[in-house]
């Protein structure tokens, strides 16, 4: 090696990666399931809490840890509101196929 | 926990994510990758929480989240779909722009260098301005979805010319932040500014035809923004779960344009849908149409063997799915083979009519997409449309027709079609459709529900 890798060439390797994985994995769903598909993913970006918990968790505490607490609620009314409705919504392409196989 | 075991466990639910994806291919697998996306969520959170000060705070703060997003999520009505995507993508923007500025604020806390190099200003620029797009969009998206503002396009002249000059704007206050020594807040904050005004400037123009593509443009933007924010803090989860919501959205934005044959650029810069203009009547010329009673449809109804129903937004509107499933199981019950074809656009975003048919307790095996069934209708005995219009419209096979080329339901090729709506007025294109004036056709005039309720009567 020449010398070190930027950190940043490395996160643009995962990204260019997982850009790829995406587009795969999201031809192959099923088109009655793209409602679902985007109330998922959308519970999925607000991984970015992530980020808001660290901004909120800092250990000096001035204005920015408020801002960051602003961000936590933000993003975890998305978690929880995400993640629930997807489920609501898959329940009942569930209840049909029970009905379907009677 | 040593930063190898943390970089680790976000590995670890990056997989959970992906899995959560996967899942969707079938109905069948589909619930469990919800869950797998919600242990993946799980696994970042708890891990997070082992690095972080101020637990009390943090934990309180998802509580308060968790509690509103668990009421929001159980109570939305699946017509309001669409307008709780783009509220939940408006939360994602704004999170991300809030974690920006609490990074530039302070780097340290968040893992960076104390003087912010030139590359984490860049990461923290992107990942700012598409947070702040994503909100203001999101916010526009949702008042026209939700009808607090009109879905018309608001259009004034030399808009392009405005947000191009902003844009370049924004990345010029981008550039003095990236050279500034110190923190630049003036640069910061101007940036930040124009780009939430951007965001507003972009959404305003399109069309409520043209919602589904918008959502799901958002949807990917959401993504991208929680990419970005990953590159501003170096953390490679954060960077593969926004990927994967990106491209997600991406495509979604892909299909929608290519169901409604519009250019990606051409939705974006605006200005369709909405106009009233009704073609025929410039014309001046008086076409001829049947129309008949919802006795008179339940009959050929019921003498059919088979029947293709062609659900559109129209359907939802009335809240008439139910009865749908009622004439569906009464139709079935005689015998008659009855299907459902759905328009990749037959909803206000992509796959909505799918959920609103599996609310109503249709089994999905009867829901069939465009592809699936278009050659099918050729021996069918009836087809009923129900709300839909430019979807079935064959205008679509005539080359110099605004909407020719646009993939259609091939409702023409029945042997009979049967058109409930509430009057001859036009769709969303503002164009006049021949398969309403066509000798097979009957025209049942009235609202959906009613209309539906009387079949079923009748039958």
């Amino acid at each position: 090696m020449i010398g070190e890798i930027d950190p940043t060439i490395i996160h643009l390797t995962v990204f260019v990666l997982a850009v790829f994985v995406g587009y795969h994995v999201v031809w192959n769903v099923t088109p009655a399931l793209h409602t679902p598909l985007m109330s998922v993913t959308n519970a999925i970006s607000s991984i970015i809490l992530v980020g808001a918990m660290l901004a909120a968790g800092s250990a000096e505490s001035d204005w920015g840890v408020w801002l960051g607490a602003a961000a936590v609620v933000l993003a975890s009314v998305n978690v929880f509101g995400g993640f629930l409705v997807t489920q609501r919504m898959l329940e009942m392409f569930k209840k049909k196929d029970k009905k379907g196989n009677a | 926990m040593s930063a190898n075991f943390i970089a680790l466990a976000y590995l670890v639910a990056a997989v959970f994510f992906i899995l959560a994806l996967k899942g969707l291919s079938s109905p069948l697998y589909a619930r469990r990758g919800n869950f797998f996306g919600m242990v993946g969520m799980a696994i970042a959170v708890v891990t997070t929480l082992t690095i972080t000060a101020n637990w009390m705070l943090i934990v309180g703060c998802i509580a308060i989240g968790g509690l509103i997003g668990s009421v929001v999520a159980k109570r939305v009505q699946m017509t309001a779909m669409p307008e709780l995507v783009a509220f939940m993508h408006s939360l994602v923007g704004l999170a991300a722009v809030f974690i920006a500025i609490a990074a530039v604020n302070n780097p340290v806390s968040l893992g960076l260098p104390e003087v912010l190099p030139t590359g984490s200003k860049l990461e923290l620029f992107l990942g700012t301005f598409i947070g702040a797009m994503t909100w203001s969009g999101s916010v526009i998206a949702f008042l026209k979805l939700s009808g607090r503002m009109s879905g018309a396009p608001i259009v004034f002249s030399g808009q392009h010319m405005v947000n191009l000059l902003l844009a370049v704007v924004m990345v010029g206050f981008g550039l003095w932040f990236f050279f500034s020594e110190a923190t630049n807040w003036t640069a910061f904050a101007a940036m930040t500014a124009i780009a939430f005004l951007l965001g507003f400037l972009i959404i305003v123009p399109i069309g409520g035809a043209d919602m589904p593509v918008v959502i799901s443009m958002l949807n990917s933007y959401s993504g991208w923004a929680a990419a970005g924010i990953g590159f501003s803090l170096g953390n490679p989860m954060l960077i593969i779960a926004g990927s994967l919501v990106g491209s997600s959205g991406a495509i979604l934005s892909y299909i929608m344009c290519k169901a409604m044959n519009r250019p990606f650029l051409s939705v974006i810069l605006g200005g369709f849908g909405g106009e009233t203009a009704d073609q025929s009547a410039a014309a001046g010329v008086q076409k001829t149409y049947r129309s008949g009673s919802a006795d008179d449809a339940a009959f050929l109804l019921g003498n059919a063997d088979s029947v293709i129903i062609v659900p559109g937004y129209g359907l939802a509107v009335a809240r008439a799915q139910h009865s749908v499933k009622e004439l569906a199981e009464a139709l079935h019950k005689k015998g008659v083979n009855v299907r459902f074809a759905i328009h990749p656009v037959a909803g206000r975003m992509p796959g909505h009519m799918n959920v609103l048919l599996a609310e109503a307790e249709i089994p999905y095996e009867q829901v069939l997409e465009m592809d699936e069934i278009n050659s099918d209708f050729s021996t069918t005995d009836v087809v009923l449309v129900l709300g839909a219009n430019d979807v079935v419209n064959p205008a679509a096979n005539v080359p110099g027709s605004p909407i020719y080329g646009m993939p259609i339901l091939e409702a023409h090729k029945a042997r009979t079609v049967m058109v409930v709506k509430r009057s001859m007025a036009a769709g969303y294109a503002g164009l006049d459709n021949d398969l309403f004036y066509m000798d097979k056709t009957m025209m049942v005039f009235g609202d959906a529900k009613k209309v539906v309720e009387g079949m079923v009567k009748a039958l």
